[in-house]
């Protein structure tokens, strides 16, 4: 049923510390190779020996550059994949019901053998979270490695997304967002984690830790430096007219 | 977002099929006889073609019949259903014209209202998406039920309503124009909230996530048409609206009949293209466009 649960037993997602990445995108390759080896449909590439490759992915790393007044400007990795959000657009747009959020641990999934291919829901997502796969023509987006995380098989320590298991700066934290008491939820009250785009009204319940302060140097008004010379006087004066006025 | 001919032909020739099945339904004088075959098989086949054409966009249509199961949250969903309760309840009204001469006017007012009802779900289906502020407007319905209203009453020959509605359609769709242009700036997403890093400074695409396309940007940030969007709004308001009024308003006959359907239908997949190509996608301020 595509209706959202009022509520949720437990909030299980990612908190994803912007100070902290590298931008090396290991959490993109690694989300690739799991979800392509398990759980669903096969995340297919197109062309992928052409002139023009593109795949499908769950996770993709963007690196911004924020311009601070007073300050040299920044630059921010911002990985971005599914936020498994409260008030999910994507879960109640699906006129099927293939895509669902889970009463017991919120994770929004999608059913593919009731997929479609509409597209609607990746339409819906403010995000841009869920793509349709080129070969299999059904919507993929991330499943907080469901197939990993209560995974007895795999030895505890592996019982966690790809992504977070992967990640060599310990950037990616993943666990119960609606207990107050665990790490990623103290995480998020000492670091004042936030939501993206909270005025798309979608309730993530994955959440951003903004850059810490940097340290500051005395440094000089670098603009300062580059101000053209000051005015010659003399016969490099005259010479300086004159060569202007040519 | 993408304007894909699939979409394009469904929401044009269904909506303006279903508009006029709702003149048929709601009909005063319903045509009887060949009359009658000739108009409900008009109405019948855009309304059919539409939803095939639709049909052609899905990934696995193998499981269209799927997309009847969540009316309950889904507008997708109620559109698929609303349109083959119009389909079936507006079938005794029809038969019962063409070979009986005897219209059954409580069905065909129940159809007309349920076609009525599918238009409103069409246009609902983007009109819901606040990820896309220009479609998630008041705006949006009037533009899609005007046009099918205004199309259906050409179709069936109800040239004064026609010359009204095709009034009312070009001012709907100013207002969804004008409307529509503020309608990213006002709500309030940006790069700042996209990144949340806003608060610290201003935020600016350094690097793509990668260096080829992918589904989102061919989906959801189509940016040729917005470099032609004043011209195609004066082609769709010319051609789609005050052309047919203007000829609407010449002595009838069934030469400016049929020249001011060609230039609706010519100006409605205009404005129709342009309703996809223009709708900036708020996933777009990822990619620095």
């Amino acid at each position: 049923m595509t209706t959202l649960p009022t509520k949720t037993d437990r909030k299980l997602g990612l908190v994803i510390d912007l100070d902290t990445c590298v931008g090396c995108h290991a959490c993109v390759i690694s989300c690739k190779g799991w979800n392509t080896q398990n759980y669903g449909a096969p995340l297919s590439d197109m062309d992928a020996y052409g002139a023009e490759p593109e795949g499908t992915f769950l996770n993709r790393v963007h690196s911004f550059e924020v311009t601070r007044e007073q300050a040299p400007p920044m630059v921010v990795h911002f990985p971005k994949s599914c936020l498994h959000c409260d008030n999910a657009p994507c879960v109640t747009v699906c006129p099927t019901g293939a895509s669902y959020k889970r009463t017991e641990d919120g994770i929004v999934l999608v059913n593919e053998s009731a997929c479609i291919g509409c597209g609607l829901c990746a339409w819906a997502c403010p995000y841009g979270a869920r793509e349709m796969d080129g070969a299999e023509k059904v919507m993929k987006k991330c499943t907080l490695c469901v197939d990993r995380i209560y995974n007895e098989n795999l030895p505890e320590e592996d019982r966690e997304p790809a992504c977070v298991r992967t990640c060599p700066a310990g950037a990616r934290h993943f666990g119960d967002l609606s207990d107050p008491d665990s790490d990623v939820s103290q995480l998020v009250a000492a670091r004042e984690g936030f939501d993206l785009m909270p005025e798309q009204g979608t309730q993530p319940v994955n959440k951003y830790l903004p850059p810490r302060a940097r340290d500051s140097l005395d440094m000089p008004d670098l603009a300062s430096l580059c101000d053209p010379a000051p005015e010659a006087t003399g016969f490099l004066g005259w010479l300086d007219r004159a060569l202007e006025k040519l | 977002m993408h304007p894909a001919p699939s979409l394009i032909l469904f929401t044009t020739l269904s909506g303006l099929g279903f508009g006029l099945l709702a003149w048929l339904g709601f009909g005063l004088k319903a045509p009887t006889g060949f009359a009658a075959i000739v108009f409900f098989g008009l109405g019948y086949a855009l309304a059919g073609i539409g939803l095939l054409a639709a049909a052609f966009h899905l990934g696995h249509p193998e499981r269209a019949l799927l997309a009847f199961t969540q009316w309950r949250s889904s507008w997708l969903s109620r559109e698929a259903v609303l349109s083959a309760a119009t389909l079936a309840v507006m079938a005794p009204h029809a038969a019962a014209s063409a070979f009986w001469g005897t219209p059954l006017p409580v069905l065909g007012w129940l159809g007309g209202l349920l076609a009525l009802a599918t238009i409103l779900a069409t246009a609902m289906i983007y009109a819901q998406i606040r990820a896309v502020p220009r479609w998630h407007h008041w705006s949006t319905p009037p533009v899609f039920l005007l046009a099918a209203l205004a199309g259906g009453a050409l179709l069936a020959a109800k040239l004064t309503a026609a010359l009204w509605l095709m009034l009312a359609l070009s001012l709907a769709m100013v207002a969804h124009w004008v409307a529509g242009d503020r309608r990213f700036a006002g709500s309030g997403s940006d790069a700042g909230t996209a990144t949340g890093l806003g608060k610290i400074g201003k935020v600016r695409l350094l690097e793509p996530p990668h260096s080829g396309r992918n589904y989102l940007l061919r989906e959801m940030v189509h940016v040729v048409g917005r470099k032609h969007a004043h011209k195609l709004r004066l082609i769709a308001l010319g051609l789609g609206a005050l052309g047919p009024a203007f000829l609407l308003m010449l002595p009838a006959s069934y030469l400016t009949a049929l020249l001011a359907l060609v230039l609706h239908m010519t100006g409605m997949l205009a404005q129709r293209w342009l309703f996809f190509a223009e709708a900036e996608h708020v996933v777009g301020l990822y990619y620095g466009r």
